[in-house]
């Protein structure tokens, strides 16, 4: 293990510096948010200290210094996602604002009845029901790549699926409940051969892995800070500049827009014409620097640390009895996340045993329903990692794990 | 909230059910799910002079909403429709013995008692109200 990176790394975070019914917190439900580290939430309480104003008008010090805060980090985050430019990211509240931007601005300006919008089994219902909507009022088909009972992508008949009409695509990079990484890559590039549009729901990646827009080629990127040791109410949409500058806005408001008369307006330049209204300044300046706190940690070490925590997981795991880890034969996977049923054992059950113990883990659907139908139950407990997990939190899961069969049976 | 919301009664129902299976020629039959967690409820109620001669309760889920709702069918036995339409939350919860229950939790308790009230304003002609469970 990545020993000097991860060692101690805990103290970072005050949250475990806290004990929930005398005992430490064993947290484990990073893919739904993730703690924050002193050098986030100080960097947000110093912004209201020292120059909370607001942004791309005033003409004095504080709001100055305002603006170049955010605007900074705006480039942090451009950076480490190696957009072309940061005019190519717009903040939004999170990814799923990120993708309905999308789907309110430029699908509907550009698809039209009969076309059709392509998107997975495995999306999680911030990638459906916003395609939902969109494909009612404009009567619009919604087609899906299939998935496999291991978690991966049937990807055979991906053409028979683009010939369709297809204008749109939308899926995401890695799997919120199965952890499978897709392979994005190739499926935009086929994509792009038939001229289809692409967005990347990048929420369950970026956090975990190093990703490159360039490379993936992405027409359209989304992700959520909060994810990603960021405060909530953060989120990026990632666009080519062609794209946006061709698109119309989103909101309509204050900062967006050149010049106003009482009959029209004139928008800004990109990316602010799509941040109407007084952004989360302190949201995205948070993000930035849970960004540099990443950098420092490194995400292939990041990546290598979750991996080597799953790896451990299962050797632990595989002395229980009767218990199953969804998309376990799949080995294209970020690590950070192990999907399980336990016995006939309910999820809410095992969940508030665990909570008792002070582990918290997920129960439920995890806004995924349709995939929960596909792997035939109605919920899964899911224990997810991240940085600040160690294998002292694997073996707390473990004994927990016997407690929750001692108690119910 | 703990494991100490696992009463003796609330596991000694969910290991051994009572009154589970299906009624085909009821009078009063609901179902409901909780969307949350997926928990699925369904009673079928048998009634004879008004009054509850026979009741099932089928489903799946997590061991609180289970034994709640075979604990809700011993309850309701020889009960009149109107008692049935007047029967309250706190009746049930106080028979769980599990005053502790969290906000997350308390949703699967009362889900019986919400398809109850269903079937039974169903059942009445009567609207059913926004929480009927409450």
């Amino acid at each position: 293990m990545s020993q000097s990176n991860f060692h101690d790394i805990k103290k970072d975070f005050p949250i475990f510096s806290r004990k929930i019914n005398g005992k430490d917190l064993v947290y484990l439900d990073s893919a739904a948010t993730t703690q924050k580290p002193n050098e986030v939430i100080d960097e947000i309480t110093s912004y209201y200290k020292n120059c909370n104003s607001n942004i791309h008008r005033g003409i004095y010090s504080i709001s100055i210094e305002a603006t170049e805060l955010y605007e900074n980090a705006r480039n942090t985050i451009a950076k480490f996602i190696n957009a072309n430019s940061p005019r190519e990211l717009i903040f939004t509240r999170n990814a799923t604002e990120a993708i309905n931007l999308v789907a309110n601005s430029w699908v509907s300006a550009n698809l039209k009845k009969g076309d059709s919008i392509i998107l997975t089994e495995m999306e999680h219902h911030s990638n459906l029901v916003p395609w939902q909507i969109i494909a009612q009022k404009l009567k619009l088909k919604l087609n899906f790549i299939k998935i496999q009972p291991d978690g991966e992508l049937i990807l055979d008949n991906l053409e028979d699926l683009f010939k369709d009409s297809a204008k749109f695509l939308s899926l995401t990079h890695v799997s919120n409940v199965l952890g499978t990484i897709n392979p994005i890559k190739d499926i935009i590039s086929k994509a792009h051969d038939y001229d289809i549009t692409t967005l990347v729901d990048a929420a369950q990646s970026v956090p975990h892995m190093s990703v490159d827009v360039q490379n993936i080629d992405s027409d359209f990127f989304v992700f959520s800070g909060h994810k990603m040791l960021g405060p909530s109410g953060i989120g990026v949409l990632h666009a080519k500049k062609n794209i946006l500058e061709n698109m119309e806005p989103f909101l309509y408001g204050g900062d967006m827009i050149s010049n106003v008369s009482l009959n029209e307006s004139q928008w800004n330049d990109v990316p602010w014409k799509f941040e109407a209204g007084t952004p989360n300044i302190v949201g995205a300046i948070g993000l930035g620097k849970a960004v540099d706190y990443l950098n420092n940690l490194g995400m292939s070490n990041i990546h290598k640390h979750e991996q080597e925590l799953y790896s451990y997981a299962i050797e632990r795991f595989s002395d229980l009895k009767e218990f199953k880890i969804f998309g376990f034969e799949n080995k294209n996977s970020t690590g950070g996340v192990i999907s399980f049923s336990y016995s006939d054992f309910h999820p809410h059950d095992i969940a508030s045993i665990l909570d008792s113990e002070s582990i918290a883990v997920r129960a439920g659907h995890h806004c995924a329903q349709p995939l929960m139908e596909k792997l035939g139950v109605p919920a899964t407990t899911r224990a997810s990692f991240y940085v600040y997990n160690d294998e002292s939190d694997i073996d707390k899961l473990f004994d927990g794990l016997q407690k929750v069969r001692s108690v119910l049976t | 909230m703990s494991e100490d919301i696992y009463k003796e009664i609330i596991l000694d129902h969910y290991r051994n059910p009572r009154n589970k299976g299906k009624l085909t020629d009821s009078e009063i039959s609901a179902e409901d799910n909780n969307p949350v967690c997926g928990d699925r409820i369904t009673i079928d109620i048998k009634l004879e002079d008004n009054v509850v001669s026979d009741v099932k309760f089928d489903g799946e889920g997590c061991a609180i909403s289970q034994s709640s709702a075979s604990i809700l069918t011993d309850m309701i036995m020889g009960k009149t429709v109107d008692e049935l339409s007047k029967f309250t939350k706190d009746e049930l919860l106080e028979e769980l013995g599990t005053p502790s229950l969290g906000p997350a939790r308390i949703k699967c308790a009362l889900l019986s008692l919400k398809v109850l009230k269903i079937g039974t304003y169903q059942y009445l002609g009567t609207e059913l109200p926004d929480d009927p469970e409450n």
